[in-house]
């Protein structure tokens, strides 16, 4: 079976990359062994959020300045500025509206109710200027009786912190009291299940005698409508009497559910295949070339490219795998950018920051990935497996997934004309 | 120091991360709260059973085995073989009569072709459907499948296997108890369809049910009779004939290639590859360039393909679906991934029939929405779920490839006058 393109992983970066080949003309198939770990977003992007601890206000500033080595630095600040003003366009192609500027951070709200710089955070999520200075006075937090994933009180403490008043409820409706009769299912996934239609009315209703009888001016909940679109989304709070944000839960996350669910259609309904629940486990390679790979369910029909893209993520979503000694790119066992002695790969203060969280694979500027010090011509990395970027210290992981994404499509996409 | 590589249980169950994206995407967590769910029903509660059997929740009976947790757990475990082997192992309740006529298909169906009109007349009737709904707990809002007067291997007999040795190469077909009984014209589609690429269609010296059905319902001892019988022929087929196995039901190949061996324990490795739908098979050789079709001009048609969940589990749609877009003519609309409810016989129980529909809900609103001629799917109890709950017709996509096809230019495309 015969591609122009394959994309290994089909979390984020692998999806924004197929999208942009398919909107290119190409033949695309991304091959995912499992869902992503988009599931875990926190309904924001963040382009470079932090930098030796402090946070920073304009994100493009720092990517001019990584170091080299750095995907950023890789990309290079002007195709950086060029991709920027496409990234919002194709997520709400999708039906992803995000908001944000590329050069000036805002705070998202976290779980746990801390404030965070972000880049783009999804439609109707909570977020500030400015933690100082919130804009939203006396604020309700209100919560679903039952829900195990979202905690008021740390909420509450963010607020408190921050300066404001505020006063924590819950409530239910109806509808949902099928669902609370499996405790452990009471999750945010499961609940948006249930808040469509008429029982949107019904929600809207307890929310509104929550800010009565707590006279608040902001209503923050979480994230718990709106599973498959963004509709829902919106519908309540035009429901609702006073201004009403999102704060994304513990994970499940649905936002990041939605994109997912999102972006897999979009990619689909533009004619891309999508084989999920395989697992790729060879390739053939020859010369600094790979011709065709090899996967689980497709046995000895062998998927052939002219071009393949891996984006397997890091290891969570295991684009990377270790054992205590080791640490391989289990696919092809491509060669990876682990350096020094074992006992220098972590930090034992597990707030520090950790050197493990910039391994990956080792590619050239352009982003080709290498096996036994050879380069692979026809093979590039994008995303968490190209290594590089601390995501969690810099808070640049998704800038990374979504801008090398869209540079290797058009690298493919130029190369072919 | 020393370190263990790698973590070792049964089924991959200690690689769970407890991330719960297996919950998100179990269609019976949506609708029935009495159902624990994939993660705790699987590896959170393997690791109570393996404590004590006492651990074990009946309310497992609610698995569809759709195995769409395992499709989308990004740590590899087996959950699905994990809730079907502890169902098997640890429920104390026997199957009843009703269990055992929904999954005996071979014995209904032997007993039902002979009197097809009769039979066929009386479950339409209300009366019956009550009795049935009351005595044996079949829901009467249920459709029943239409019995064939004429088995498939009746007819196969009488009109095809002869002239079958004329075709330079040979495939052998599992046709399962859904053409063999209830719809024989999907197996004849089958042999229309292999003849005009030049390939002559065998059965199986002795075929029994692929047994999905009584491992569902926990007849273990009478599954395993079956698929060794099966097994036997197919390795005579495979081994000794040098012959491959074809199916048109991705719920009857998926079992022999997998539950086989993850759930009733038997060793099929060495005939495991020789087993696959017909539209992977046939998708390979024009691959290859092996064979051709050609289609008739002015074939026009929306369809809209449905992937059934043990489908999606073989990964395999993406082989019919391939094919259907070769057809010029065939407007092509992939429908979301979601499961249609009905999962074999789980969706003929009184006690499950409310959650199948309400499981399939999201599935019929997307077809009858996408104004399609035809939703096309490999999966024959799809096909009833979505004929039932859309009243749209439902065709196999051999079917769809067997009346697109021109046979007699697609046989002069491939040099065969037989």
């Amino acid at each position: 079976m015969k591609y122009d393109s394959i994309i290994i992983g089909g979390g984020i970066s692998g999806l924004v990359c197929g999208i942009s080949l398919l909107k290119a003309g190409q033949k695309v198939a991304i091959v995912s062994s499992g869902q992503s770990a988009l599931h875990f977003n926190s309904g924001a992007f963040e382009l470079f959020g932090r930098k030796d601890g402090k946070d920073i206000s304009n994100p493009l500033e720092e990517v001019a300045r990584v170091p080299e080595g750095h995907p950023y630095a890789k990309l290079g600040i002007d195709i950086i500025k060029k991709l920027l003003p496409q990234v919002k366009p194709l997520f709400a192609e999708a039906g992803i509206t995000l908001v944000g500027s590329d050069t000036e951070n805002h705070y998202r709200f976290t779980p746990i109710g801390m404030f965070k710089p972000a880049w783009l955070s999804m439609l109707d999520y909570a977020t500030a200027s400015s933690p100082d200075n919130l804009p939203w006075g006396k604020v309700a937090v209100v919560n679903i009786t039952g829900f195990l994933d979202f905690y008021p009180d740390f909420i509450a403490r963010g607020l408190n912190l921050a300066g404001l008043e505020c006063e924590t409820r819950d409530f239910t409706i109806p509808e949902l009291d099928t669902l609370r009769k499996s405790s452990t299912e009471m999750r945010a996934t499961n609940i948006a299940r249930f808040i469509t239609g008429e029982a949107i009315r019904h929600f809207a209703e307890e929310v509104n005698r929550i800010i009565t009888e707590t006279n608040a001016d902001t209503v923050l909940m979480p994230a718990v409508v709106g599973l498959f679109d963004e509709e829902p989304v919106r519908l309540l709070r035009e429901q609702v009497t006073r201004p009403l944000y999102y704060v994304s839960t513990m994970p499940m996350s649905l936002c990041g559910m939605r994109a997912q669910m999102r972006l897999r259609n979009h990619f689909q309904h533009l004619g891309g295949s999508y084989l999920i629940g395989d697992t790729v486990y060879s390739g053939d390679l020859d010369a600094g070339r790979l011709s065709s790979i090899h996967t689980v369910n497709l046995g000895d029909m062998a998927l052939e490219a002219d071009r393949f893209v891996l984006a397997t993520g890091s290891f969570f979503s295991h684009g990377l795998e270790a054992t205590p000694n080791k640490v391989f790119e289990p696919v092809f066992n491509l060669d990876v950018n682990v350096e020094g002695p074992r006992s220098g790969w972590c930090d034992m203060d597990l707030y520090n920051r950790q050197r493990y969280m910039g391994f990956g694979v080792i590619t050239d500027d352009s982003f080709h990935v290498y096996k036994n010090g050879r380069r692979v011509d026809n093979m590039q990395a994008i995303g968490a497996v190209a290594g590089g970027h601390d995501a969690i210290k810099e808070e640049s992981g998704g800038g990374v997934a979504i801008l090398t994404a869209m540079k290797v499509a058009s690298d493919i996409v130029n190369g072919l004309k | 120091m020393e370190y263990q590589e790698n973590t070792i249980s049964k089924n991959n169950f200690e690689e769970c991360i407890k991330c719960t994206i297996c919950t998100v995407y179990c269609p019976v967590t949506v609708v029935n709260p009495d159902y624990p769910g994939p993660k705790q029903g699987g590896p959170d509660g393997e690791r109570y059973r393996l404590k004590k059997p006492f651990f074990y929740d009946e309310a497992l009976k609610y698995c569809l085995n759709c195995k769409r947790c395992e499709v989308a757990c990004p740590s590899n475990v087996k959950i699905g073989d994990i809730i079907q082997l502890a169902r098997i192992k640890y429920s104390k309740h026997p199957p009843t009569l009703r269990d055992r006529m929904l999954a005996e298909t071979d014995v209904m169906g032997t007993l039902a072709t002979p009197f097809a009109p009769i039979v066929n007349g009386m479950l339409r009737m209300k009366p019956v459907k009550k009795i049935m709904d009351s005595v044996l707990k079949i829901d009467d809002g249920r459709t029943f499948p239409t019995y064939a007067s004429q088995k498939f291997s009746s007819w196969y007999k009488k009109h095809a296997g002869s002239s079958q040795g004329a075709y330079p190469r040979q495939v052998v077909y599992f046709h399962g108890c859904y053409v063999q009984y209830n719809f024989p014209q999907l197996g004849k589609d089958l042999v229309t369809l292999m003849n005009a690429v030049g390939y002559g269609v065998q059965l199986l010296e002795k075929e029994k049910c692929c047994g999905v059905a009584k491992i569902a319902n926990k007849l273990i001892n009478d599954a395993m009779r079956d698929a060794r019988i099966n097994l036997k022929s197919i390795r005579k087929a495979v081994i000794d004939d040098n012959m491959q196995v074809i199916a048109t039901s991705s719920t009857c190949t998926f079992t022999m290639r997998d539950e086989y061996l993850h759930i009733l324990g038997l060793d099929n490795l060495d005939v495991r590859d020789d087993i696959m739908l017909a539209t992977r098979f046939l998708y390979n050789l024009i691959d290859e360039g092996k064979v051709k079709l050609v289609f008739k001009d002015g074939y026009q048609k929306r369809v809209a393909y449905h992937t059934p969940c043990h489908m999606e589990k073989l990964g395999w749609s993406i082989y019919s679906t391939s094919l259907l877009k070769m057809i010029p003519g065939l407007d092509f609309i992939q429908l979301d991934s979601n499961c249609c409810g009905i999962a074999g016989t789980y969706g003929f129980k009184k006690e499950n029939y409310e959650y199948s529909q309400g499981i399939g809900r999201p599935l019929f609103d997307q077809i009858l929405e996408s104004k399609v001629d035809v939703v096309a799917t490999d999966c024959e109890t799809c096909k009833w779920q979505i004929e039932m709950s859309t009243g749209m017709p439902v065709a196999n996509p051999v079917s769809i490839l067997a009346e697109a096809i021109d046979v007699e230019k697609t046989k002069m495309a491939n040099g065969i006058d037989v």
